[in-house]
């Protein structure tokens, strides 16, 4: 009988800067760009050429650290971590052993059941990109574009204290989120501007001593990173189970295939020979430098979460959508900021935004539309100038095209009808085609008159006020 | 000299560092490679108990650039370097992680 294993997982999450120049050199680093368009001798590893240090990568790093409870290293430098391999240029990549900018941080996550964790952090390190290969199948080469090379990342190592894929999830979205609003990244999985390496190894329930671990690469969406997880702790637990030995590799997940296989090791691979960089000076960092970065650090997912429930008296449930993506509370507070009807504008997000998302497979990232056309529409919606049925037809024109609402409904003629005289005239008309709805109404069939409220909506093509149109019909049916 | 590097060490840092040495470069590289650790063992003689590591041997720290992006396009320079160059990128053999 299979005993009771333990999963234990620590991350090493690479994160892209939202810098525009490298991290050593004043190259772009937009995306996109014709291939090795962004590149100069720092970039490419010219002899001679001298790198210095883009001073926002420090300061994002700080931003980052603090944020997650790091201690901040006063003095850290810079050390070449040595390997061959074509998209490294200098055959050595400048990155943070001995003295990274952060240490021993941590934080909070929410359970599934409710509970609370704290994910440790064990150090974060500033370091360089390498360029891109593609492979060109035909004709049997690799292609190099070094326009990546040098775009500033930081490393974020947790402490091994995760258990489950949940977990796992719970962390990196939590880290998502602290990193987007600190706008130090856009933390995107698909695009690579996030990265996640996946250290899984299992171990009988209650042993002290952790198992041999595995390194998990290329994981490109959350879903791949549970499906990894599981499959890996599976075939761990199958090899022990069948008295066979975990082995210490690299493997490579294929998402399509739900399959990993352990990468070609090396013979050289695991000895980097790591040496302080004589070409970049160390980094002081004072206690009013930590002050200014956390002066210029805005509200986080959680203070925002309490904040939105206190001071807009939104349920917990809302709060937590809506803080639970940078775009929701950035459009959330602007429109609020301008019509002033949080709930309101609450509704929007949750409801109709989500529902439009989802049919457009759209990530919150992608939206589009202004707030202020937003607030815009809450104002029509709320001040009667139209019903809810059309508020939902011109929502979706601000969200697909980003339309001005007042404008769209003035030039479509989207006003509700409050005319009292031209509601009553084709209230008439209706209760006198329908006789066989009004003869049920009158017979106790009180669902009989929602029929004869869909005839008159009909008829005046959505635009009418429904309370006007409920009361007139009572009244006439009254007679 | 207490020093002593046997071949495996050379076989392995020639691996480490992409070399293929002959027989008789060997022997110079052991030579000179044990004449550097007597020296390390030299400078560990002395005690730097309470000495904090040096981090550079200039006394310059914080040396920064500002992130404003240059306008130059190095496409045309970069490819100079390359051996071989194929749809504006460096031709490698084959390369697979």
């Amino acid at each position: 009988m299979s005993k009771e294993y333990e999963t234990v997982i620590g991350l090493e999450v690479h994160v892209e800067l939202a810098t525009k120049t490298k991290i050593f050199c004043s190259c772009s680093t937009e995306f996109g760009g014709a291939p090795n368009s962004h590149t100069c001798p720092v970039c490419t590893g010219m002899p001679g050429a001298l790198p210095v240090l883009n001073r926002k990568v420090v300061e994002y790093a700080m931003a980052v650290g603090l944020a997650t409870n790091c201690e901040i290293t006063r003095n850290c430098k810079f050390d070449r971590k040595n390997y061959f391999y074509p998209d490294n240029p200098q055959n050595y990549q400048i990155s943070q052993l001995y003295l990274p900018i952060c240490r021993n941080g941590g934080i909070e996550i929410e359970l599934e059941d409710g509970g609370k964790k704290t994910i440790g952090i064990h150090e974060i390190h500033m370091e360089e990109d390498a360029g891109k290969l593609v492979h060109d199948e035909a004709e049997d080469v690799s292609i190099v574009d070094f326009n990546r090379s040098g775009v500033p990342l930081i490393e974020i190592v947790s402490e091994p204290d995760m258990r489950s894929a949940q977990e796992v999830i719970a962390y990196l979205d939590k880290l998502r989120l602290i990193i987007q609003y600190l706008g130090a990244s856009d933390c995107k999985l698909q695009e690579g501007s996030m990265r996640a390496d996946v250290n899984l190894s299992v171990r009988k329930e209650g042993e002290a001593e952790f198992g041999t671990r595995t390194e998990m690469k290329n994981l490109n969406s959350f879903r791949a990173i549970a499906r990894a997880i599981e499959n890996e702790k599976n075939r761990q637990i199958d090899l022990i189970e069948s008295g066979e030995k975990v082995v210490q590799e690299t493997r490579r997940w294929d998402d399509n295939k739900e399959y990993s296989y352990a990468m070609r090791s090396k013979e050289d691979a695991k000895d980097y020979r790591y040496f302080p960089d004589p070409d970049l000076v160390p980094v002081f960092i004072s206690d009013e430098w930590i002050k200014e970065v956390k002066a210029r650090q805005p509200e986080l997912p959680t203070e925002k979460l309490a904040r939105y429930q206190r001071e807009y008296g939104l349920p917990e449930y809302d709060a937590k959508i809506l803080t639970g993506e940078k775009k929701f509370a950035d459009i959330f507070e602007a429109a609020t900021e301008i019509c002033g009807k949080p709930k309101k504008v609450s509704n929007w997000l949750m409801v109709e935004t989500i529902r439009l998302l989802k049919e457009h497979d759209m990530d919150p990232a992608d939206i589009r539309f202004s707030p202020v056309h937003l607030a815009k529409l809450v104002d029509l919606a709320e001040g009667g100038t139209v019903n809810s049925t059309v508020a939902k037809e011109v929502f979706e024109a601000v969200f697909t095209d980003d339309i001005d609402p007042e404008q769209y409904v003035k030039e479509k003629g989207l006003q509700t009808v409050n005319d009292e005289g031209a509601l009553r005239s084709v209230i008439e008309e209706v209760v006198k085609n329908n006789p066989k709805s009004v003869e049920d109404y009158k017979n106790g069939k009180d669902k009989a008159i929602g029929f004869l409220v869909g005839q008159t909506m009909k008829a005046m093509k959505g635009k009418a006020n429904p309370g006007m149109v409920n009361g007139i019909l009572k009244e006439i049916l009254s007679r | 000299m207490a020093n002593k590097i046997n071949d495996e060490t050379i076989e392995y840092v020639g691996i480490l560092a992409k070399l293929e040495l002959t027989e008789e470069e060997k022997e110079q590289a052991k030579k000179d490679m044990e004449e550097m650790l007597s020296y390390i063992d030299m400078l560990n003689e002395l005690d730097v108990s309470g000495v904090e590591p040096m981090s550079h041997v200039f006394p310059v720290n914080n040396v920064f650039r500002e992130d404003i992006p240059s306008e130059i396009d190095g496409r045309e320079d970069t490819l100079k370097n390359a051996p071989s160059e194929k749809n504006g990128g460096f031709e490698v053999p084959k390369t697979i992680g």
